[in-house]
């Protein structure tokens, strides 16, 4: 790929990553790389791997981990300041992640606490982003054979 | 010091936006700036750090083939490469001064475990983290 393109493209990128709450529609997207709608979607995935919205969720996911680990705060207060609109979805989402609620991840957790002050947080941090190959909803289906699947539709995929 | 790291590459897009950069914007200086044929050896250090060179290349023939070259300007420009991490003593002000000057900042200042840190990008793509250094002596 033309590195001035995925130089803009990582733009949109860093900008995901600085404010990964916030609503990231595509023509947002495609505005800070300077590239068609249309081209956005398709070239980002080209450039790092998975779509924009998908990437987008892994970084939600990530700084909510951080939160529960990192704090106290109630999880719908932590629910609602990494992008999720609702405690339900975020916990749907959370859970068909990483396949267990975000209580019991944060029980986990506290349990087994390591001294990790010396590595800058970014990589602390980047440890618990989940590695989102496939969609959340197709995840959920191929987990989930027997069930009949909810009519509500995750907000990111 | 006679014994130590000496020199530490990056790869860069362009050498002349590189330097650039990092004396006009960083406040670097440049240590060698010698053009050998098609190859130009361009390393800066930091003011207060004459041990070390930071060295701008580009991927580029000989070095590299025409495959490979192409593959680390793309990495690059994906902000694939390693982190970078600048050690200040106030976070803040060189935030300030920098953005002022129109490096692109991927962070605003940010503190967290008692330390204050930031990311910026250089042109190329490579991703630095500047944090503001815990004075432990």
């Amino acid at each position: 790929m033309d590195p001035e393109l995925l130089r803009r493209l990582l733009r949109a990128k860093d900008q995901m990553d600085a404010a990964s709450h916030e609503t990231w529609p595509v023509c947002r997207l495609a505005r800070v790389s300077h590239v068609s709608e249309a081209h956005f979607a398709r070239s980002f995935k080209q450039a790092f791997g998975l779509p924009p919205h998908r990437y987008l969720l892994t970084r939600r996911l990530e700084r909510a981990k951080a939160l529960l680990r990192d704090t106290t705060m109630p999880i719908l207060d932590i629910a609602l300041q990494t992008g999720w609109n609702s405690l339900g979805t975020f916990g749907r989402v959370f859970r068909d992640v990483n396949g267990t609620s975000p209580s019991d991840w944060r029980a986990h957790e506290h349990a087994g606490r390591h001294d990790l002050e010396r590595v800058p947080h970014c990589f602390v941090s980047a440890a618990y982003r989940p590695g989102l190959t496939s969609a959340v909803s197709e995840k959920r289906r191929r987990e989930r054979p027997a069930k009949k699947e909810p009519s509500h539709k995750p907000e990111v995929v | 010091m006679s014994q130590g790291i000496g020199v530490v590459g990056l790869y860069v897009r362009d050498q002349d936006e590189a330097l650039e950069f990092y004396v006009e914007k960083l406040g670097f200086r440049v240590h060698t700036d010698a053009q050998n044929g098609g190859f130009r050896w361009l390393t800066v250090q930091h003011p207060e750090q004459p041990s070390l060179q930071l060295g701008l290349f580009t991927p580029q023939a000989p070095v590299l083939d025409e495959a490979t070259a192409q593959t680390m300007s793309e990495a690059v420009a994906k902000g694939a490469m390693p982190p970078l991490v600048l050690n200040v003593d106030d976070c803040r002000a060189a935030y300030e001064r920098m953005r002022a000057q129109g490096v692109e900042f991927t962070q605003a200042p940010e503190e967290r475990y008692g330390n204050v840190d930031a990311n910026f990008r250089d042109p190329s793509g490579n991703g630095w983290k500047m944090i503001e250094s815990r004075r432990t002596q």
